[in-house]
């Protein structure tokens, strides 16, 4: 039974990754979970500067999942590539380092500081986080802005690039368009969906933010159909993610053409939950007889 | 420390304290391991939610492996768990934070300071220090004559309260309590609303002594990984190195100078 997978190049041992900013840089989630049991660890946004994130609160629960307007909070790439980088260094799995940034340069300056670090596999870049004012979603909601941004990254970067993509956009499929024209090696979808929640009680937004990304299985199923929308749009591969809970979830976002997947919102439900996934998709194809992965990817036409 | 894990507990009993206040015994293996000050993750079985309520820690029974959990029904979650029957399964994720510094209390003429749904883990706190031979005063704030885990406080320490509307101790909060029995001491460990715990960093402050404040935030994964409760700190945190500490794994106490509340 094969589980591998391969995306511009780059080897993994099954498809299963987590969403950027729901298991830090897997320090936290090795105390639960065995690293070199998944895919790919994604990192948390890292910017060229520490950003302090958004006022609390920050977080807060919906029927189904939750929104959060954390505001990227992170380090900076200093602290990150000395401490989190050297964290990973020992485990065998894939290392995907989520950047994020308010200009083009700051992405550009994080992309070039990482050139040369070789435990980081891939860069995904963060163009659709909804809770910064400035930069990142601004280049994810025009295909113009995601071409210019992706192109210019391309210039520069030494290992392969997937460009996150954001739901909140009117067509799916002209983003992911853009970002494979301009170069990108493969696209990761969905990020968070905008969404609100007021407490009528106290009459206040729920989140200091006021709006916030929506994540969690409620939004599974319009993860599905974006990821079937954008990977029957370009020839580059796509990683799927949005509510993903089990290894059904899974097999689910690869029937609708993801080569790849992630566990987001529900590492907080269950910090076992990625291993669960790992292990469901085993048993699914066992009890289909699946020889390969890869036969599953797309099969539903 | 000991590893987290997100583990079975069964319900031992279930009471009514006060009104909206519940007192859960719960068989746990964590219990092992729990320091006074930290809190667990207790998920709702209802598939529409996804977050664990962290509830902080009451009392320990390490001869029964079991955690005694004093909560107040604030929405859907805790609702669900008013209802849970002894013999129930439920989920719990733990042990989480990082708990009160006894060793800065021990041998000096410490208060455990607690308001409203802050005073129950002030209890194992004001018990393990007894049972180290300091003594301990207890001030509590309530609302009104339901000062529930009195009793169990007259145990462990002496005890103030203060009620809002005077109908039991002070009239007033747990300064005024202080004041009025003129209470002196070298430390605070306290958990509370905001405003109290602001007064208690003042208090502290004014003093020259110190105080540990128990914070709590909206939190989502409980293990420090989100990034999700994050408190203001004076100095830059180890973790972001943006003056942000995290509630949930860098606290929930701290040292009330160290934080911007």
């Amino acid at each position: 039974m094969n589980t591998q997978v391969e995306i511009a190049g780059v080897e993994f041992k099954n498809p299963v990754m987590v969403g950027s900013g729901t298991f830090g840089s897997g320090v936290e989630y090795s105390e639960f979970v065995d690293l070199n049991k998944l895919g790919a660890v994604v990192t948390k946004g890292v910017a060229n500067v520490p950003w302090p994130g958004n006022p609390v609160p920050r977080v807060t629960e919906v029927y189904g999942g939750m929104l959060n307007a954390i505001g990227l909070q992170n380090p900076g790439i200093d602290v990150f590539v000395e401490r989190d980088l050297s964290f990973l260094k020992d485990y065998d799995t894939r290392v995907i380092v989520n950047v994020c940034g308010k200009s083009v340069e700051d992405y550009l300056e994080v992309v070039e500081r990482l050139g040369d670090e070789k435990r980081v596999d891939m860069l995904e870049i963060n163009v659709s986080c909804p809770n910064v004012k400035e930069g990142a979603i601004a280049f994810g909601q025009n295909k113009d802005a995601l071409f210019d941004i992706t192109s210019r990254i391309k210039k520069v970067a030494k290992q392969p690039v997937i460009m996150k993509l954001s739901p909140n956009v009117t067509s799916i499929s002209e983003m992911a368009k853009a970002a494979e024209a301009a170069g990108a090696d493969a696209i990761s979808l969905i990020n968070t969906i905008t969404g609100m929640k007021i407490d009528i009680h106290r009459r206040k937004f729920a989140l200091a933010n006021k709006t916030g990304g929506m994540s969690g299985p409620a939004i599974k199923p319009v993860a599905v159909r974006m990821v079937y929308e954008a990977s029957h749009a370009v020839n580059i591969p796509v990683i799927g993610m949005g509510g993903i809970a089990s290894g059904d979830d899974a097999i689910e976002f690869i029937m609708a053409g993801a080569t790849a997947v992630a566990v987001g919102a529900m590492n907080f439900h269950d910090p076992y939950t990625t291993m669960r996934v790992v292990e469901g998709i085993e048993s699914y194809m066992r009890r289909y007889n699946v020889e390969d992965i890869n036969d599953l990817r797309g099969c539903v036409e | 420390m000991a590893k987290k894990a997100k583990i079975e507990a069964r319900v031992l009993s279930q009471s009514i304290l006060a009104e909206g206040i519940y007192d859960m015994w719960l068989e746990t293996e964590l219990a092992m391991d729990a320091h006074p000050g930290q809190f667990v993750g207790v998920y709702p079985a209802n598939k529409a939610t996804l977050l664990p309520r962290p509830i902080s820690i009451c009392e320990v029974d390490k001869e029964k492996s079991a955690l005694r959990l004093v909560y107040r029904v604030v929405g859907s979650g805790t609702a669900e768990f008013a209802l849970y029957q002894p013999g129930d399964i439920i989920m719990i994720l733990g042990i989480l934070g990082n708990g009160f510094p006894l060793e800065a209390a021990e041998g000096k003429r410490a208060v455990v300071m607690g308001g409203g749904i802050g005073v129950p883990p002030l209890l194992q706190t004001a018990k393990e220090l007894s049972q180290k031979g300091t003594e301990v005063t207890a001030v509590m704030g309530y609302r009104n004559e339901e000062t529930f885990l009195s009793d169990d406080f007259k145990k462990y320490a002496k005890m103030v309260i203060a009620t809002e509307d005077g109908s039991v101790g002070t009239k007033g909060n747990v300064i005024d309590a202080m004041n009025e029995n003129s209470v002196e001491c070298d430390v605070i460990l306290a958990c509370g609303p905001m405003p109290m715990l602001r007064a208690i960093k003042q208090y502290a402050q004014d003093k020259g002594i110190k105080a540990y404040i128990s914070l709590e935030e909206r939190m989502a994964c409980g293990v420090g990984a989100c990034l999700g409760c994050v408190c203001k700190t004076k100095e830059a945190d180890h973790h972001s190195h943006v003056h942000n500490a995290r509630i949930c794994t860098d606290g929930p106490v701290f040292d009330a100078e160290d934080v911007e509340i």
